[in-house]
């Protein structure tokens, strides 16, 4: 039997593909990679393309599109981290700065210094306030 | 019979909350099977991630990202992950409580704190008893989607980046199971290697096209990746805790109706029995 490397396609929505192969392609960001088993350690971005992995002789093979991602290569072990969301510099850029600014707008004239004491005392009231709700439940349920 | 009118508009009130409380439960018990699907779905991604940055963690690189050097910590960044509504128990409360123990125990460190918040009930937490927040994420519905994480998450790296902050921890709440969810506080940044078999010789990846670039955008990945694990998994606790909760009170109402609908009888019967006594009396007396 031919040597056979496993394969992991996940992205961030779901397992893609798990199982024994024994080629994979895969679009790296230099160009297309065809990874045998035993191949050295890699680590590369992907472009988005298709991903063909050769399951052998008499198999179909299968192809899945990514959208870009991460390609990982360990001797004994090819991981396909695809991604979902489209990424950019600048979008990135907007919506960090958008997080920014929804923190000014929720955090507008607050003290910059926690108060310890304060949260403390609500967060332990509430708890309490739980715990007694639990107490008379038990005690209800006993008669 | 004044008294009895009160005691049944009281129950009409508790019946009508008890309508609600159950309605709400049963809409959480759908939302939970559909969050917990959810958080199946993205639990591979998540873990082959947290796989691939321990093999990385355990390379002999030449090149050192600053995600992966230990710093001197004199400030920590948070990324607190809450629910946007309440209703679910004391699922915010014990994170809270959590985090607020462990950020007293920094704050006697002489060690500043920076927050980035996800959820309404955490802005509206900090907003209340202050706080330095940098970043901020609300709305983000059932199903929350990796892109609106991207910013907060940016803002908190960033700051990591510029040296503001020297540790980047995440706390949320991880799903164990329907009636449980644990208060979780994990250390993002610098990354930490977990638990695995060692490959014996010192070895390094072939990067491409070199390995700045190609760390760089793994690391924020790994980072957004297990961000919005947290975001997805929380949403999961909040469903269930949010069905207990509801199932509980549904009970209580239930409960309150049975003891006023005991107490309501008992009066009628009074004033039936006082009414007949009355008439008894009175025949008796004209016949006496």
């Amino acid at each position: 039997m031919a040597m056979t490397v496993h394969v992991d396609i996940v992205s961030a929505e779901g397992a893609l593909f798990s199982g024994l192969a024994e080629m994979v392609f895969a679009p790296a960001e230099m160009g297309e990679v065809g990874i045998a088993p035993r191949h050295a350690p890699l680590v590369t971005r992907m472009k988005p393309g298709e991903v063909r992995v050769d399951l052998g002789a008499g198999k179909d093979p299968v192809d899945i599109f990514i959208s870009g991602g991460i390609l990982e290569v360990q001797p004994d072990l090819v991981t396909i981290l695809a991604d979902t969301a489209v990424r950019a510099e600048d979008l990135d850029e907007a919506a960090a700065l958008e997080a920014k600014q929804e923190a000014e707008k929720a955090m507008k004239d607050r003290a910059s210094e926690f108060e310890y004491a304060k949260a403390q005392s609500e967060l332990a009231e509430a708890v309490a306030q739980l715990r007694t709700i639990q107490k008379i439940r038990e005690r209800s349920s006993k008669h | 019979m004044a008294v009895g009118k009160e005691i049944r508009t009281q129950i009409g009130s508790i019946k009508n909350t008890q309508k609600i409380t159950s309605a709400m439960e049963m809409v959480a018990a759908s939302k939970m099977r559909k969050a917990q699907q959810r958080m199946e779905a993205t639990r591979p991604y998540a873990d082959k991630m947290r796989q691939v940055i321990s093999h990385l963690a355990k390379a002999h690189p030449e090149y050192r990202h600053t995600f992966m050097i230990e710093r001197d910590v004199s400030r920590i960044g948070y990324i607190i992950i809450s629910s946007d509504r309440g209703l679910c128990g004391g699922l915010n409360s014990n994170l809270f409580r959590k985090l607020v123990r462990e950020m007293k125990k920094q704050q006697e460190a002489d060690i500043g704190l920076d927050f980035c918040t996800i959820g309404g009930k955490a802005s509206g937490f900090f907003k209340r008893f202050g706080g330095n927040v940098i970043g901020n994420a609300v709305h983000l519905g059932d199903a929350p989607r990796i892109e609106d994480l991207i910013g907060t998450v940016k803002v908190m790296l960033d700051a990591y980046k510029e040296g503001k902050v020297d540790r980047v921890c995440i706390a949320y709440n991880r799903f164990v199971n329907t009636m449980t969810q644990e208060p979780t506080i994990e250390q993002l940044a610098p990354i930490v290697a977990t638990e695995e078999d060692e490959r014996r010789h010192p070895w390094d990846y072939i990067y491409e096209p070199d390995a700045k670039v190609v760390l760089e955008g793994l690391l924020v990945r790994y980072i957004e990746s297990q961000v919005y694990q947290g975001v997805v998994e929380n949403a999961a606790c909040e469903q269930s805790a949010r069905m207990i909760a509801m199932k509980a009170a549904t009970d209580n109402a239930g409960e309150l109706i049975d003891e006023l609908q005991l107490i309501y009888n008992k009066a009628r019967q009074a004033a039936i029995t006082q009414e007949i006594s009355e008439i008894v009396s009175g025949a008796a007396a004209i016949g006496g």
